[in-house]
């Protein structure tokens, strides 16, 4: 399975509307960072509307895709993280602290209009 | 729905194999939506440390009642490499293969109850329970 990555303007978005296993979750982190470079991106947008779990693996998966982004040079906003999955993610002792976050889509782009200035 | 159900790990997918399934019997027996996720959450931990460590296994579910009072039991065994230091491995961040070390203490959190019995060489149980509010 194959998350698709949709291009708009210089941002990636992407909306993940399957369950993600492990191997689904390590190729998104492949074909993100490639499209990155191909595309040239300066801002992506991850939106987990959908997604009704996140545990320790995908929570590091996540949180290491935002830093390699930005190692390349583009933001990553993560956004609709559904409220339950929120609070197993505090269970979990993870807090995402550093990873920028936005309500929906459009707050996501939102955002990085503001900070990218573009 | 069964009382009792089992699902073995021994590839990648039964993570999300076993998760849905503890998903879909936490909803029937009538968790919140917040606690169905926790439910879920906990067995994907608990299924992805046996497929990593022990290489395969399996995770149990039983809905148990107590006074009256009805939850989930969740119990991942294993026979594979067991661990030496049970405290060590509930710290948080406490990892040997490069994880967060997140998964044990965060499945006790997000469960109520708790325990862990390993031998070396022998393999691992794991019991939790979530009890319904
Ligand atoms: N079933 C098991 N058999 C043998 N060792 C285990 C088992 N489960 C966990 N361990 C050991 O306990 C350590 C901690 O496990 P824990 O799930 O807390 O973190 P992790 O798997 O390393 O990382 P994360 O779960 O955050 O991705 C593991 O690194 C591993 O060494
Ligand atoms: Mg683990």
């Amino acid at each position: 399975m194959r998350i698709p990555i949709l291009k708009l303007n210089n941002y990636l978005l992407i909306s993940i509307q399957t369950e993600i296993d492990d191997q689904t979750a390590i190729q998104f982190q492949e074909d993100l960072l490639d499209e990155i470079y191909k595309t040239e991106s300066s801002g992506v947008v991850i939106d987990l509307t959908s997604v009704d779990i996140i545990d320790s693996f995908i929570a590091k998966v996540l949180g290491d895709v935002v830093t390699m982004s930005d190692l390349m040079g583009a933001k990553v906003v993560l956004t609709g993280i559904q409220p339950a999955v929120a609070m197993t993610l505090i269970d979990l002792g993870i807090n995402m602290k550093n990873v920028p976050t936005a309500l929906d889509l459009e707050q996501g782009l939102l955002k990085l209009h503001k900070e990218l200035g573009v | 729905m069964n009382p009792q159900s089992c699902v073995h790990i021994h590839k990648e997918w039964d993570i999300v194999g076993a998760r849905q399934l503890g998903r879909e019997m936490a909803k029937e027996i009538g968790f919140s939506t917040v606690d169905q996720a926790r439910i879920a959450t906990a067995i994907s931990e608990l299924a992805r440390n046996i497929y990593l460590y022990a290489d395969q296994g399996k995770i149990s579910y039983e809905i148990i009642y107590n006074n009256s009072r009805t939850g989930l039991c969740l119990i991942a065994e294993d026979e594979g490499p067991g661990i030496s230091d049970i405290s060590q491995v509930m710290e948080d961040g406490f990892t040997t293969s490069g994880g967060l070390g997140a998964g044990l203490p965060g499945v006790k959190r997000l469960m109520d109850e708790f325990e862990a019995y390993s031998e070396i060489g022998k393999g691992t149980t794991i019991k939790t329970v979530k009890w319904l509010r």
